[in-house]
């Protein structure tokens, strides 16, 4: 994993237009911005750090916790939205009890929307730790996440 | 020629349609674009006119008026258009006029009236964001918040700090600093610039009025007062008073009529920290000392410091500022000579500034700070309003004389133009040979430089009002290549005159006035010298020996912490 300073390095003369993608970048590298990271982009560009943030909070891309060991990315595109996936992620949310970051409290879990996640076909689908997931119903999904140990 | 609503008013290059409309008099209302903005935004839209020839709507502070152009700005369609906006503004808006700290001086409120809104059209879900009081200085409420953007413009243009901006997005869209923390952990400065730009009760001050009305009631306490140099010439705005010392004599009436026991004049301690300040900068232009040396009266400007630049520490100079010297004078030496029922001294100062709040908490010796805008309300709640019937009383002994040269510290220069007066003085016997006024140092320019031969040395001079411009002079200093030796900083553009705890109205105009004000009672002064304040010599001969002496170090000086976060 490429640090903070590496990433910054890595874009040559930094301008406002650079926020994004450092941001991005760093986002890759670790799966969240911390406050640190964010601290430190600001510095290396030279715009204050409200203004990082303020970026950072008006894209949904991206997240301010760390990742949960399993990740759960939920479609809401149009089609999965027609399926129900409304309801897919209300259960998520209750049965892993998810925070505003949308981790569970324990850490193991992370629950992401994503636009479409490109499967129409298969709708409602979500994809588990990279795995795609589809014709879901809730059932089929507390059976997975019972698989990997969500239970308590 | 331009034409707005039918008359012909005489076209001006480089200026905005709304610009020509207010300069003749007509109020296009408007939001987002103010009088302290660096560039207009165009993001509320309420400030819409008709254009001929154009069908759309256009905003009128990003459009530039043009010769021979005919402009409507008030016809139904735009009036339904802006009422519409300010509706909807409101439907989210909490319902608590009679309860605002802004309530009776609120802009969203006049507007709303102003555009004949009487009742609510539209209710829209009500925001919840937590309220911020983590800072001395400045409460948060972001639920009153319309997002108008001008704290925002003001705090990264005009300031050059960036403590808060735009988060989120949508319904959740507020204005906040980074991580949604208080602002006290934040970058800010506490100057309070972002609270005269809000139109509404979104950003107000820390009010310590009720403590202060508290400790007035309290038989054990004896309240004591200063009265910062800007305040008087603001106070004036309002009131039929001419001169600044009888408007400090009408407060100083008004404060013991409601139970201040003595008034003491800031611009006193202002004379002492240009015979310490000037000392301090012989001193290290003697003894290669840090050059340049930078001011450090105000407040938030040393927390930028700090907070931000801690490198540039050791250019600061050491003198607390006026405030803080006159608080530590106050309670180390007045009771001793003046109370002798042995009742605990409650120190009030009356400041153009919110930062003044946070240096008192940091510094102690102070209990209240109260801007000019809380002196105002304090007044009024006692039924107290400042006319030139209003009693009178001279300010008290032995804190009480002034020099012109400490009057003017109220605004920008001023400081500049005190130290410069005392120290070409002391380098050369002699006054200054074309009289004590520095037009160099005067006038509303953000940056001000220039220099000076006294006895055959050129010293560099420079004075920054707005932080926004101080780091094009924080970069040489580090670089090691600025050729300047004393730089006057003062955190708000115009000075204290236009400080963070001024009357929300407060424009260039005002400023300028209050500016003008200073400078005749300087030009009108018996002494416009500090070394020549006769209470300042005492004071040396009977307390302090001399400027920088064990004395002076013990109540007159101070050090600085790294605040840098991480
Ligand atoms: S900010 Fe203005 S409109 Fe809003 S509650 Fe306060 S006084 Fe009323
Ligand atoms: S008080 Fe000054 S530094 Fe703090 S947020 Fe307001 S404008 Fe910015
Ligand atoms: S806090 Fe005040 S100035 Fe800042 S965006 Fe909100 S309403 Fe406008
Ligand atoms: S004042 Fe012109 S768009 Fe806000």
């Amino acid at each position: 994993m490429r640090s903070v300073a590496e990433v910054v390095t890595g874009h040559g003369p930094l301008t406002m237009d650079s926020l994004i993608p450092v941001l991005q970048e760093v986002q890759a590298e670790s799966g969240y911005l911390s406050d640190g990271s964010m601290e430190e982009i600001s510095a290396a560009i030279g715009v204050p750090v409200s203004r990082v943030y303020g970026v950072a909070t008006f894209y949904r891309q991206f997240r301010f916790a760390p990742l949960g060991e399993h990740v759960i990315q939920v479609c809401r595109g149009t089609a999965c939205h027609v399926k129900g996936s409304l309801s897919i992620a209300d259960h998520l949310k209750r049965r892993l009890k998810l925070t505003s970051d949308g981790n569970s409290p324990d850490g193991k879990f992370t629950v992401v929307t994503v636009a479409c996640l490109g499967a129409c076909s298969i709708a409602p689908v979500v994809k588990l730790d990279g795995e795609f997931h589809g014709h879901l119903t809730i059932q089929k999904l507390d059976a997975l996440i019972d698989e990997i140990g969500g239970d308590e | 020629m331009i034409t707005i609503n039918e008359r012909e008013i005489e076209w001006v290059p480089d200026e905005t349609v709304l610009q020509a409309a207010l300069r003749a008099g007509i109020a296009i209302p408007h939001l987002c674009a103010f009088a302290g903005s660096p560039s207009p935004q165009a993001a509320c839209r309420i400030c819409m006119v008709e254009v001929e020839g154009t069908p759309r709507l256009q905003t009128s502070c990003t459009l530039p008026a043009r010769d021979g152009m005919v402009v409507r700005t008030h016809t139904p369609r735009i009036q339904r258009a802006r009422r519409t906006i300010v509706e909807l503004l409101l439907a989210s808006h909490p319902d608590d006029c009679l309860f605002c700290p802004r309530s009776g001086d609120c802009e969203l409120a006049r507007l709303a009236a102003d555009l004949g809104i009487r009742g609510r059209r539209y209710a829209g879900l009500k925001k919840s964001h937590p309220l911020d009081v983590s800072s001395p200085s400045v409460i948060r409420e972001p639920n009153k918040c319309i997002l108008c953007g001008r704290c925002v413009a003001v705090c990264h243009s005009v300031q050059g700090v960036g403590a808060i901006d735009f988060t989120g997005r949508g319904f959740e869209t507020r204005i906040s600093p980074a991580f949604y923390t208080g602002l006290n952990v934040s970058g800010c400065i506490f100057c309070g610039q972002c609270i005269r730009a809000c139109p509404t009760g979104a950003l107000t001050e820390k009010s310590q009025g009720e403590d202060v009305i508290r400790a007035l009631a309290d038989p054990d306490v004896m309240v004591v007062a200063q009265v910062a140099p800007a305040v008087p010439a603001t106070l004036m705005d309002a009131a039929e008073i001419s001169s600044i010392t009888e408007m400090l004599e009408t407060l100083s009436g008004a404060l013991r009529q409601i139970g201040f026991e003595a008034v003491f004049d800031t611009s006193f301690t202002a004379d002492l920290t240009i015979m310490e300040e000037v000392s301090e900068l012989l001193h290290r232009v003697k003894n290669g000392g840090a050059l340049p040396m930078f001011t450090s009266c105000s407040p938030g400007w040393v927390r930028y410091v700090e907070v931000h630049r801690p490198e540039m520490i050791p250019y600061l100079s050491t003198c607390k500022s006026p405030q803080q010297m006159m608080g530590a004078l106050i309670k180390e030496c007045y009771p001793k000579q003046f109370d002798t029922k042995g009742r605990r001294i409650y120190s009030v100062s009356i400041m153009p500034c919110t930062a003044k709040k946070y240096e008192a908490q940091d510094l102690g010796d102070i209990d209240a700070v109260l801007t000019t805008r809380e002196v105002d309300q304090l007044l009024r709640r006692f039924g107290m309003q400042f006319t030139p019937k209003g009693p009178r009383a001279p300010l008290d002994v032995p804190f009480a004389e002034a020099t012109g040269a400490g009057r003017i510290f109220g605004g920008t220069g001023g400081v500049m133009e005190a130290a410069i007066r005392t120290a070409h003085r002391l380098i050369t016997g002699e006054e200054l040979k074309g009289g004590p006024k520095v037009s160099d140092a005067r006038g509303l320019d953000q940056v001000k430089v220039f220099s000076l031969d006294v006895a055959g040395t050129q010293l560099n001079f420079a004075v920054v009002n707005g932080l926004g411009e101080v780091k094009s002079i924080l970069h040489s200093v580090a670089q090691k290549t600025s050729p300047l030796h004393f730089v006057e900083v003062m955190t708000c553009p115009g000075g204290c005159v236009g400080g963070g705890g001024q009357p929300y109205d407060t424009d260039r105009e005002a400023i300028k006035k209050r500016l003008h004000r200073l400078y005749e009672v300087d030009r009108k002064s018996a002494s416009r010298l500090s070394h020549d304040n006769e209470q300042v010599k005492s004071l040396y001969k009977n307390l302090l020996d001399q400027p920088l002496g064990a004395m002076s170090h013990h109540l007159l000086h101070r050090s600085y912490l790294d605040r840098r976060k991480g």
